[in-house]
């Protein structure tokens, strides 16, 4: 009994400890590729990521940051409100609006963009970051907003009425009371926002024409399809650590509030 | 996982709706009901906005010769007969269902057997979830260029660590060589960017299992692999639904992967649905045909999540 106990915990430490490598293993090696150069390590591929005819340019990064900064903004913003709406008031229509917004999940992506195209060019908002900052937005509202419900919902009360007892008004308790109640979400759902947007690479593709224009994402990606010749492959991996850095510090830091808002709210029955 | 019953617990309701006193009460209940409305309206004006308007403008596409830079003209259903004559998008659907199935079998596996090892409180294992969930940090585009670098023969070590093993004789190109080494390379870099993340999902339904049923099944004498069948999956349906839905879901609409990693190549042979769509809009600049290809997809994927919600509902009734 006590041998077999023994023996199925080393299984698993093995087990585990291998796998971890396997994971962690692409991560390390792409860290290591990007600073090793023909003759020992250096920031020379950084340099050429940089300078290269077809690399990438400090307006990239710009760009990356605006439509970050915009879609993390307008997805708590909107998710806010709507998820305070959802799982707090009763009002016509809200269960259809509710399963709309999820049905955004059904319907993904590919096969809606060419219409986006369009419709931002008639909006006047084709080849912009805003135009691409909304429609990130939109892609990010089903899980935004069912999460926000859940966490709204979960807050007593008691809370709620006590504040209006004291003559809060409503957007005063939502401010006040109700969204320091619900920060694992928000948490959640703004992680999840920046991961998305800074990384997004099919939504830009579409929505964005002019080089200037690009994300860093687009501008690495097209340091590989638009090289005829030969791949700078050290470059690319460069690229791929520039672009993997921010998001993994935020995640290392930010792991226990993910996961936890995660499990607390996103799957519930 | 839509359970849209009614959560709000409304205090008012219920109080005696036909006496005097109810008044203020009704009042109040429809000044509630305007909050929601006000509070509800940036969700409601992006999702009628940016999701109604161009599903409905993507159906209206199709139904016309819509060239990038000159205005429509109606043609219906050329763009639709179009797609029985296309050789691409015969080979295309072929090859995007065969990954499908594919990837939904290893992913649901490996996702499962990853959830399965790190479900308990045991030493090391924040470590080890943390290291399965960090490939999920990487964007899946920058993770696509980071394989292909890794998988390269110039700066890569997997053809050197196996050839070292003995398992591969020289050189082999793994992402343009052959159409079956292509698709492993795109299987094996969703496999490693993906896992964790599924792995995450399948917790969350893991550790909602009460541990007093486990106790229960101990007591009377049931074995693991009979806890695990018996137990573990039934009361697991719901989240396993969901997984395989977004699994499905997203292999049907792979893209990045194979734009990045293989170029649809050799031969197109890894050309997706997605990639094709792609084409014909940008490259042929023939939105009408891209819209139409649109429609199809987005018909298939409405009727698979109609049955798949169909099996959830019945079965957790």
């Amino acid at each position: 009994m006590f041998d077999s106990r023994a023996r199925s915990r080393w299984g698993y430490s093995v087990t585990g400890a291998a796998l971890a490598i396997l994971f962690l293993f692409p991560l390390l090696w792409s860290g290591w590729a990007s600073v090793r150069t023909g003759s020992g390590f250096g920031l020379e591929n950084y340099d050429r990521l940089f300078t290269s005819d077809n690399g990438i340019r400090p307006h990239h990064v710009v760009n990356s940051v605006v439509v970050s900064a915009l879609t993390v903004g307008g997805t708590l913003v909107v998710a806010t409100l709507g998820g305070y709406a959802f799982g707090r008031f009763r009002f016509p229509g809200r269960d259809l609006l509710f399963l709309l917004t999820l049905a955004i999940l059904m319907v993904p992506y590919a096969t809606i963009l060419i219409a986006l195209y369009v419709l931002l060019g008639w909006l006047g908002l084709e080849d912009t970051l805003v135009g691409l900052s909304l429609v990130l937005i939109m892609f990010q509202l089903p899980f935004s907003i069912f999460m926000m419900r859940n966490s709204f919902e979960a807050v007593p009360h008691e809370l709620e009425e006590s504040a209006q007892m004291d003559g809060c008004a409503s957007f005063g308790t939502l401010v006040r009371i109700m969204l320091p109640a619900v920060r694992p979400g928000l948490v959640t759902v703004g992680l999840f926002a920046f991961l998305t947007s800074w990384s997004e690479f099919f939504a830009p593709l579409i929505l964005l024409n002019s080089t200037d224009r690009f994300t860093t994402t687009l501008a690495v990606v097209n340091m590989r399809t638009a090289s005829h010749g030969s791949i700078d492959y050290a470059a690319l991996e460069a690229g791929v650590v520039f672009m993997a850095v921010p998001c993994l510090v935020l995640f290392a830091f930010m792991q226990r509030s993910y996961v936890r808002g995660f499990t607390s709210g996103a799957i519930k029955g | 996982m839509t359970t849209t019953t009614d959560p709000t617990r409304e205090r008012t309701a219920g109080a005696g709706a036909t006496t005097p006193a109810s008044r203020p009460l009704r009042r109040r209940r429809a000044r509630r009901a305007w909050l929601g409305i006000a509070y509800a309206s940036p969700t409601a004006a992006m999702v009628v906005l940016f999701f109604l308007v161009p599903l409905v403008l993507v159906g209206w596409m199709s139904l016309h010769r819509w060239p990038l830079l000159a205005p429509p003209t109606l043609n219906a259903p050329d763009n639709f007969t179009g797609i029985a004559d296309n050789d691409l998008v015969r080979s295309a659907t072929w090859f995007t269902v065969k990954y499908t199935l594919v990837i939904t079998v290893l992913l649901f596996a490996i996702s499962l057997g990853l959830a399965l090892l790190v479900q308990h409180r045991r030493p090391g294992v924040g470590m080890f979830r943390t290291a399965f969930l960090l490939p999920m940090a990487v964007g899946f585009a920058s993770a696509s260029l980071l394989f292909l670098g890794l998988l390269s023969d110039e700066i890569g070590p997997v053809n050197d660590l196996l050839g070292r093993l003995g398992l591969v004789d020289g050189y082999v190109s793994w992402t343009s060589g052959s159409a079956n080494s292509a698709l492993t390379s795109a299987v094996v870099l969703v496999l490693w960017r993906f896992a964790g993340f599924n792995m995450l999902i399948l917790l969350t339904g893991l550790q909602a299992i009460p541990p007093e049923i486990y106790e229960a099944a101990r007591v009377d004498g049931a074995g693991r692999w009979q806890t695990f069948r018996r137990i573990t999956l039934p009361l697991m349906r719901p989240t396993i639904a969901l997984v395989l839905t977004l699994m499905v879901t997203g292999s049907l609409l792979a893209f990045d992967q194979f734009w990045i990693l293989t170029r649809g190549g050799p031969d197109n042979s890894t050309t997706s649905l997605v990639m094709v769509i792609y084409r014909e809009a940008f490259i042929r600049l023939d939105l009408g045909s891209a819209a139409a290809i649109s429609v199809v997809l987005l018909g298939v994927l409405v009727v698979f999540n109609v049955i798949q919600l169909g099996v959830l509902r019945r079965r957790s009734n």
